[in-house]
């Protein structure tokens, strides 16, 4: 077993973006006055003519960002998730979604683990957002290894990225040894013929440990880790519903628009089968430690556990 | 520049003219006004002013044009067809249905246009990357955008403005098509803008007014711009929406109308005089 890594994913982010900026001269960062916290600081120290903060003007940093990938660059345009694709969002469509430029958009602090700030910073809404824009990725990496590997492979992808950061210290799962990425297909971390539950991000390690408690309860289930919610791949969701019959999928994000709606989304178009979706509720969050909010919004190995088993059990 | 310059600048930018009503007018739809106010511009940019090939339109030493008034794009898109990135009959299929020719620039079907825009505030910032990107590389190309005075009602244009000005971004020239109307009145009736030059002096830049269609005035700001060192370069060019067209001149109802079958006639029997004039000048 790996050493387990305790990091938060924007802090592997500012790692793999110093580390692949040695070699490739292209890459550039922006940042708009967070860049202690989404990490770009980290690419500032160690280029500093290649890091241009913006200061508090997201939407200026989208369309600047455009720019310079429309002379060649690879910019990485950093803010919290909530300004980065809300504030920005129409900069994101109309400056780099719609010219498909080589723009990669890093949005920290998402979902609710933000903790302490609160619903104006939690943004859960992100990746909904994201998604209805044509040609646009959404990376969304589980712990520490899989961001270093996401942000490797979103600058060999020539196209708009949008890639997910997250504020809370998580522990890592992948095995560096043996793990590898590829854009746009999903991971089976765990087999089982009982039922399926897709997870996304880093509540992708609970789920994890879910399965296997439930394991120790007899019941067999299947766990695909999702990195690239678009595009998404059909094929490991359909076999899993052929397979197990029903889905259980789990994000730190909106039920409306995210992860489960995209597998939704397969499902009935390919293989209908029950959908149970655990993720926010379509409702704002509140202040309050991360952890204890996860929690509190059904985000845990606990609670990722009792919904599989009662689906289970029930039918 | 000399007289036969000059007049050679005026037949050009009176058939961008010709070109936005042509493409207007067949399209039934569109912006002639802001088109016509800035084809002055777009002429001297395109044949004057900027290291623009059509026979190689990505090469990465290029002066870059983006049109962040983007509605303004049928006298562009004529000047570019003037230059030969494609042929003036594109004009006429100007918003049809799978033309080259979208109602706002697109980067990707268009040859010539160097950023997507018509989100107004957005090519504004885009030129600040292009700038940086170009100072990055150690390349001395130029980038030129154009705004509208309405356009600078955007915050965006302003964050841009501190950005450009804070990198310093002396390659950068920025020309504010300053017709003084938009879409709901004149601009000083919407939401005043009070003194461009000073904004743009108070927000770091170097700056000038000139008269927009004169192209004597319009050499002297590009001049003052290459000039100016250490910081960007804003021009006001003050101009008359809908130039060229007696009927559109300075007319709010002219922002987004296409000519009808008799007003396409007029505009353009008038536009033929002016060219006659200039030939004959």
């Amino acid at each position: 077993m790996a050493e387990v890594i305790n990091k938060a994913t924007r802090e592997s982010f500012g790692m793999a973006l110093c580390e692949l900026a040695k070699t490739n001269k292209d890459i550039v960062a922006l940042d708009a006055d967070l860049s202690g916290s989404t990490k770009t600081a980290m690419f500032q120290k160690a280029f500093p003519e290649r890091f241009f903060n913006c200061g508090i003007a997201e939407g200026n940093m989208i369309s600047t960002a455009a720019g310079l990938a429309a002379c060649g660059k690879i910019p990485f345009a950093a803010s919290f998730a909530m300004f980065a694709t809300g504030r920005a969002y129409e900069q994101i469509r109309n400056s780099v979604a719609y010219p498909h430029l080589n723009v990669k958009i890093a949005g920290s602090h998402a979902g609710i683990s933000v903790g302490e700030d609160g619903a104006t910073h939690q943004c859960c809404e992100d990746i909904a957002l994201m998604k209805t824009l044509p040609g646009m990725t959404i990376i969304n990496p589980a712990d520490h290894w899989e961001m270093m590997a996401a942000v490797k492979a979103a600058v060999e992808y020539n196209g708009p990225v949008y890639l997910r950061l997250g504020r809370l210290a998580v522990d890592s799962f992948n095995d560096p040894d043996n793990y590898s990425f590829t854009l746009g297909k999903g991971i089976t971390l765990h087999e089982g013929n009982d039922i399926t539950v897709i997870a996304t991000g880093i509540i992708v390690k609970d789920a994890l440990e879910a399965v296997k408690e439930l394991e120790a309860q007899g019941i067999n289930a299947r766990l695909i880790n999702i990195h690239t919610i678009k595009p998404i791949d059909e094929d490991i969701i359909v076999k899993a519903a052929k397979e197990t019959g029903r889905i259980v999928t789990v994000e730190e994000h909106n039920v409306v628009g995210g992860l489960g709606d995209s597998v939704c989304d397969v499902t009935a178009r390919k293989c209908p089968v029950p959908v149970t979706k655990i993720g926010i509720q379509d409702q704002f969050g509140y202040s309050g430690p991360a952890k204890e909010l996860l929690k509190l919004f059904g985000l845990s190995k606990e609670n990722i556990a009792k919904v599989v088993s009662d689906i289970v059990k029930n039918n | 520049m000399n007289s036969t310059e000059i007049l050679e600048l005026k037949k050009l930018a009176c058939k961008a003219r010709m070109g936005a009503i042509i493409g207007t007018y067949n399209a039934k739809s569109g912006h002639p006004g802001g088109s016509l106010s800035a084809a002055d511009i777009f002429t001297y940019l395109y044949f004057k002013e900027m290291n623009a090939d059509a026979k190689d339109p990505k090469n990465p030493d290029r002066d870059r044009f983006v049109l962040s008034k983007g509605h303004g794009c049928p006298s562009l898109y004529a000047t570019l067809a003037l230059k030969g990135y494609f042929p003036f009959e594109e004009l006429e299929n100007l918003r049809h249905v799978g033309a080259m020719l979208q109602g706002h620039p697109d980067m990707k079907g268009t040859p010539g246009i160097d950023m997507s825009s018509g989100s107004l505030g957005q090519g504004v910032s885009a030129a600040c990357g292009m700038a940086a990107a170009g100072k990055l590389d150690g390349r001395d190309y130029r980038v030129y955008t154009v705004l509208g005075d309405g356009e600078c009602e955007e915050g965006q244009v302003w964050e841009a403005a501190m950005f450009a000005s804070h990198y310093k971004l002396d390659n950068l020239c920025v020309i504010v098509d300053n017709n003084g109307l938009q879409i709901d009145g004149k601009v000083e009736d919407v939401a005043g803008l009070c003194n461009l030059k000073e904004k743009f002096e108070a927000f770091g830049f170097g700056a000038i007014e000139i008269d927009g269609h004169d192209f004597e005035d319009i050499e002297k700001a590009m001049n003052a711009a290459r000039e100016c060192k250490g910081k960007p370069f804003a021009v006001i060019a003050k101009t008359v929406k809908g130039k060229g067209v007696s009927f559109m001149e300075n007319q709010v109802g002219w922002h987004g109308v296409a000519p009808n079958d008799e007003q396409y006639k007029q505009a353009m029997a008038e536009l033929e005089q002016q060219l006659k004039e200039t030939e004959e000048a």
